[in-house]
């Protein structure tokens, strides 16, 4: 019997703009959490040391605002959950144990650390000793980031699926390793990029609340404002040549084992040796270019060999295009790597194998039952491209990559440089400035267009953290278990209509929720400390 | 038995039980979550997002529904049945 795709196309697009929406608002709250939770944790530290009350002050403000982002982010992954229920069932339930142990640990951290730390770090203040409490606040921050740690092992083994078998018979992946899932060199350096970006995000946070501050003259906050720019500044620029560094390390992984990913990132129609790497390029924001047939994408300004080394740290190294890995190509160290051609071929030969194993089981025919396996399992690496039609589908949408690729690059480098001025105007000035100094002059060290490019700058460092979920998330498609499982395969065979409805009704839950955020974050900003 | 003043699990009780007392900000943020949990359990995850496969696969027969899934989505693919 000849059969084919029977689900509603729209639905998938649905799906997977719903589960977009709900990850990016989601994200919302969770870089400020995890960035904010080192600068609360930091002011603690010194009040430890010092005994001075108004790093206990610092501490509390920012505890308070860390508390607020904490309450309307707390749950919002959840929803993710549901999705996959729901819209993402043939996923679910293939993925089996891998994703389940992961988001397992993760719940159970997250509530054990977080709501016994956090009630220590908000109640304990008079009840608990000093060196306690700073130990509590330390560890709500630590709590966040083990759950962060866990998100992302399970997100990691999405984009690089390793430490695991495929079990015919119960039509899940079960876990042969439990150290290779959680530690998996994808995994390390995701968690490291993603966790260190968000410390960007909370230190950014920090300098404009506290420009804020310098701006509007508020003398009771003024000595807290100017630390706070200080420790943040310090915090933000450690970040941010982290975040480039294990950024450069991602992307190396990427190529290695996602090199679509890292050719939609770099619009690189065709490859080869000697590749240098895109500045910028025309490549159209709203259409998906002719890869096929463009040299390179129009206006292309590079740096010599860069990609190369990014991509294989070798001057010389061979990076493929898009149409390389299309077409086929040998690797750096001369393995194979079959075009999408026959790709496709051994997926269906592998989906077509489990069809027959099943049978042959239930049958009770073991010979047909044992072939049929070992045709399974040799084919099994490509299981997921028997689903798909075109070799087009292979592509992910290129100017999405690009465009999202270039704005986190772009914006990280300018927090770097942010950074670095901030603390260059302390040490030349700021350091100079009496505590308790009152004339407008030496009210900060900071000029006011500065005091005003940092509020601007705050939502360029959402913009800049989501761009990087972009390009990990847009730059595997159409993949939601690369090479194992096309979305097209994934999805639950449900109406667009009813994913529809969800989708509107998240928008505008969500849309409320981030209004009453601001609101009151707002307004407890303006109180002051 | 009357607890200890000075036990551990009397102060850890306090320590909850006073915080939440003395919340001003954290009332506020508490409504909200509760708000926030009821839409998401009680309206969301009981009218919009049932188990999938709860509902359209036997209990037991999960495996056998979703290679039938994975099987008849396959493009071009000629299945034995």
């Amino acid at each position: 019997m000849l059969t084919f795709l029977t689900i509603d196309p729209a639905a998938v697009d649905w799906a997977r703009a719903q589960f977009a929406l709900t990850a990016a608002y989601h994200w919302l709250f969770v870089p400020l959490t995890l960035g904010l939770a080192i600068i609360m944790a930091i002011a603690e530290t010194i009040y430890y040391r010092t005994g001075d009350v108004f790093w206990r002050r610092t501490s509390q403000f920012w505890q308070r605002l860390f508390g607020i982002n904490f309450a309307m982010g707390v749950a919002t992954g959840i929803i993710l959950e549901f999705e996959f229920g729901t819209n993402w069932s043939n996923y679910s339930w293939f993925v089996g144990d891998i994703f389940g142990a992961p988001l397992a640990i993760e719940g159970i951290v997250a509530f054990f650390m977080e709501s016994t730390f956090v009630a220590v770090m908000y109640f304990g203040w008079e009840k608990v000793s000093k060196g306690f409490h700073l130990a509590s606040t330390w560890l709500t921050g630590l709590g966040a980031t083990i759950s962060a740690w866990w998100i992302l092992v399970a997100n990691s083994w999405m984009q690089y699926p390793v430490g695991c078998e495929f079990n015919p018979d119960t039509m899940r992946n079960e876990m042969v390793s439990f150290w290779e899932v959680a530690f998996s060199p994808y995994a390390v350096d995701k968690f490291l990029h993603t966790v260190i970006s968000t410390w960007i995000v909370g230190a950014v946070f920090v300098v404009a609340v506290s420009a804020w501050y310098l701006l509007k003259r508020r003398e009771s906050e003024r000595r807290m404002a100017l630390e706070s720019i200080k420790i943040a500044a310090i915090v933000g620029l450690v970040a941010s040549v982290g975040a480039a560094i294990t950024g450069d390390e991602s992307a190396y992984k990427v190529a290695e084992v996602q090199p679509m990913k890292l050719a939609a990132m770099e619009a690189l129609y065709n490859g080869g040796n000697d590749v240098s790497l895109t500045g910028v390029a025309w490549v159209n924001p709203f259409k998906q270019p002719n890869y096929k047939e463009e040299e390179e994408a129009p206006l292309r300004l590079a740096v010599p060999y860069g990609l190369s080394i990014l991509a294989t740290r070798s001057l010389h190294g061979y990076v493929p295009g898009v149409n390389d890995i299309l077409k086929g190509y040998t690797r750096e160290d001369g393995t194979v790597e079959p075009s999408a051609a026959e790709k496709m071929e051994r997926g269906r030969l592998a989906i077509q194998a489990m069809a027959d194993y099943r049978k042959a089981k239930a049958e009770g025919n073991e010979p047909v039952a044992e072939e049929s396996k070992a045709v399974l399992l040799e084919n099994f690496k490509y299981f997921g491209y028997g689903y798909i039609r075109d070799e087009a589908e292979l592509v992910p949408y290129i100017p999405i990559n690009f465009w999202a690729f270039r704005i986190m690059v772009g914006l990280g480098t300018l927090f770097i440089l942010y950074f670095i001025y901030i603390l260059f105007l302390w040490w030349k000035k700021g350091r100079k400035l009496a505590p308790a100094s009152s004339s407008d002059e030496e009210t900060s060290p900071y000029p006011r267009w500065l005091l005003i490019a940092a509020i601007i700058l705050l939502p360029c460092a959402y913009i800049c953290s989501e761009s990087g979920w972009l390009v990990a998330e847009f730059g595997r498609q159409p993949w939601t278990i690369q090479d194992m499982l096309p979305v097209g395969a994934s999805i639950s065979d449900i109406g667009s209509s009813a994913v529809a409805t969800t989708f509107w009704i998240f928008l505008f839950l969500f849309t409320t929720m981030l209004v009453v955020e601001i609101n009151i974050m707002l307004k407890q900003i303006k109180k002051g400390v | 038995m009357l607890m200890r003043t000075d036990s551990f699990l009397y102060r850890a009780f306090h320590l909850y039980y006073d915080g939440f007392r003395s919340m001003t900000l954290g009332r506020t943020l508490w409504l909200i979550i509760g708000i926030k949990l009821f839409i998401m359990f009680a309206i969301l995850k009981l009218f919009f997002f049932p188990n999938f496969l709860h509902q359209h696969a036997a209990k037991g027969g999960e495996a056998e529904f979703v290679a039938t899934e994975l099987t008849e989505r396959m493009t071009n693919g000629e299945t034995t049945e």
